[in-house]
């Protein structure tokens, strides 16, 4: 845990101390283009590597009754028998992480009343689904609102989120909720792994070091934005200068903007070698994009070798006179050749 | 590769989406910041001095805005010890003359929307 929070802290001390020391290029041309470039790369070969793997089994999760006779009802929305079926599920968990949504607390109560001794007792948990959905919602947003500085004009749509987002006009600039909410729910679920034993037991640097990083963003964005301040105007021309493919000089930006740069490039670098991938992944997931109709058609093992099977009606035409002499029953009886 | 069909159509998509802000960036003119004008009288210096104003012209109209109407003080002194009359209106805008051509050219390539200008009122002839 401390290992990460340090290789985070590192990035981000290096990318201030270099663009303080006039490396600013570095950290706010290079570092960005390979990352960006490492980001599309990576995430293509995941994609193909996976969808080169073959699936020798219908796994696909099973959270309710899959179609069977008539009157047993099915769980059509756990349970889809058809292909829009899966794709209605797919939405739903991409959208809303249904699956999420099941996740259960166990707790061994040692005094129990009913028991009149330990009991293990489970009840439904949604705290890590409402965290999870506000994380990424927030994310997104806070993501999609730096558009206003990719792209000249400005899409619409971008105006109006930020107009939502500031709803509540607080100071100027408006505070965006998205910003602090984002700050907020990545706090949760840090603060989970750390608070939660069994979670902490199974918690390695790599589920720390996103949590560390993104922390790092928001923090880095949200200072820029609301305290140490630089000036935006300059910040377009410098991003609108990378989009263009024809960067200009980095003077005049306050080194906290390469920080930030920095710190997000980390992110798109190692995003397709990390459990971060899950974006692409979920798509991939037999458990998820598999029609649960196991007991009507047969899965086929892709890396089943090719037989040479025998039909029973070839095995007739093969041996049919030898089985004639030896009076076995046929099929098809043997013909008695004319002229004979 | 399997079920290759949605696959290729998933990875175009990725890269699509991905990269839109370049290809918008190829088809548009050379980004260029937003030429503003200034105001014509040069001998006058802005509130405080250029690139704070740049970054935090912002925040300062926010102090202004709650010194004028909580602390009911509506002088405001500089880091130079100039004496400023708090007004969004009657200081700003009176050197800022011309609202289109400064504020809000430099807003709109931003994406700023200031949303004073619903009680506010513009000085004439600038909208
Ligand atoms: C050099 C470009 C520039 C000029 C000129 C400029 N602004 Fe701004 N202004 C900005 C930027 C950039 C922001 C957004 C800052 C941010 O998002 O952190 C902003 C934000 C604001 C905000 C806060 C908006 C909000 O609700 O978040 C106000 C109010 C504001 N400007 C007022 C003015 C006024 C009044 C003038 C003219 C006297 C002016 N500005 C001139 C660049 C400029
Ligand atoms: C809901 C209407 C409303 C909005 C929106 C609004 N103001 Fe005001 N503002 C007022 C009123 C009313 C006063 C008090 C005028 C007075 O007492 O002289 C005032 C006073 C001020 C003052 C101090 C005195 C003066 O004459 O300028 C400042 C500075 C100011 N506002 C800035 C802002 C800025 C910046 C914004 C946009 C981010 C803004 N206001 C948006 C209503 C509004
Ligand atoms: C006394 C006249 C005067 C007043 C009052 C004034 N300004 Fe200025 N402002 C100027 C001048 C002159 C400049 C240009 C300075 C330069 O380029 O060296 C300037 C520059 C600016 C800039 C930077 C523009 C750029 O070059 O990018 C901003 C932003 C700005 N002013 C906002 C404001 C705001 C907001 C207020 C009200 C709080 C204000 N000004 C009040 C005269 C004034």
């Amino acid at each position: 845990m401390l290992k990460s929070l340090l290789v985070v802290a590192l990035v981000a001390a290096i990318a201030w101390l270099g663009a303080s020391a006039g490396l600013g290029s570095l950290f706010g041309v290079v570092l960005p283009y390979v990352a960006i470039a490492v980001f599309l790369g990576g995430v293509v070969w995941r994609m193909v590597y996976w969808a080169k793997s073959p699936v020798p089994f219908a796994i696909p999760t099973t959270g309710g009754q899959e179609k069977s006779l008539d009157w047993i009802k099915q769980a059509k929305w756990d349970c889809p028998d058809t292909k829009w079926g899966v794709v209605k599920r797919m939405i739903l968990e991409v959208f809303l992480f249904r699956s999420l949504f099941r996740n259960m607390h166990a707790e061994m109560k040692p005094n129990d009343a009913v028991n009149g001794g330990p009991r293990l007792v489970y009840y439904s948990s949604k705290w890590l689904w409402v965290f999870a959905l506000l994380f990424h919602y927030c994310f997104f947003l806070v993501f999609f609102r730096h558009f206003r500085f990719f792209m000249e004009p400005v899409p619409a749509c971008v105006g109006f989120f930020e107009m939502l987002d500031g709803m509540f006009q607080i100071g100027a600039p408006r505070f965006y909720m998205t910003g602090g909410l984002l700050f907020c729910a990545v706090l949760f679920l840090l603060l989970r792994r750390l608070a939660n034993p069994r979670v902490r037991y199974i918690s390695l640097f790599q589920d720390y070091f996103p949590l560390w990083l993104i922390m790092g963003i928001a923090g880095s964005g949200i200072c820029m934005r609301y305290f140490t301040k630089t000036d935006i105007t300059q910040v377009k021309a410098y991003i609108m200068g990378l989009v263009q493919f024809h960067p200009i000089s980095a003077a005049g930006i306050d080194p906290v903007f390469f920080m930030h740069v920095a710190l997000v490039s980390v992110l798109l670098a190692y995003f397709p070698f990390s459990k971060l991938t899950h974006m692409a992944g979920v798509f991939f997931s037999p458990t998820r994009n598999l029609p649960c109709d196991t007991r009507r058609t047969r899965h086929e093992n892709p890396w089943n070798p090719e037989k040479n099977f025998l039909t029973y009606p070839e095995y007739e035409d093969m041996y049919r006179e030898a089985m004639a002499d030896a009076g076995l029953p046929l099929d098809k009886p043997l013909e008695k050749k004319s002229g004979e | 590769m399997y079920n290759k069909t949605a696959v290729i159509a998933g990875i175009v998509a990725f890269l699509v989406i991905c990269s839109s802000p370049f290809w918008c960036g190829f088809s548009s003119d050379s980004y260029k910041k937003p030429e503003i004008v200034t105001q014509k009288d040069k001998n006058k210096e802005c509130v405080e001095d250029v690139a704070f104003m740049r970054a935090e012209h912002m925040q300062l109209l926010n102090e202004w805005r709650d010194q004028a109407l909580r602390n009911g003080s509506r002088v405001y002194v500089n880091a130079k010890g100039k004496k400023f009359d708090i007004s969004l209106q009657n200081t700003c805008l009176k050197c800022h003359n011309n609202y289109e051509e400064f504020c809000d050219k430099c807003h709109k390539t931003n994406n700023v929307e200031p949303y004073c200008w619903t009680c506010h009122i513009l000085p004439k002839g600038s909208k």
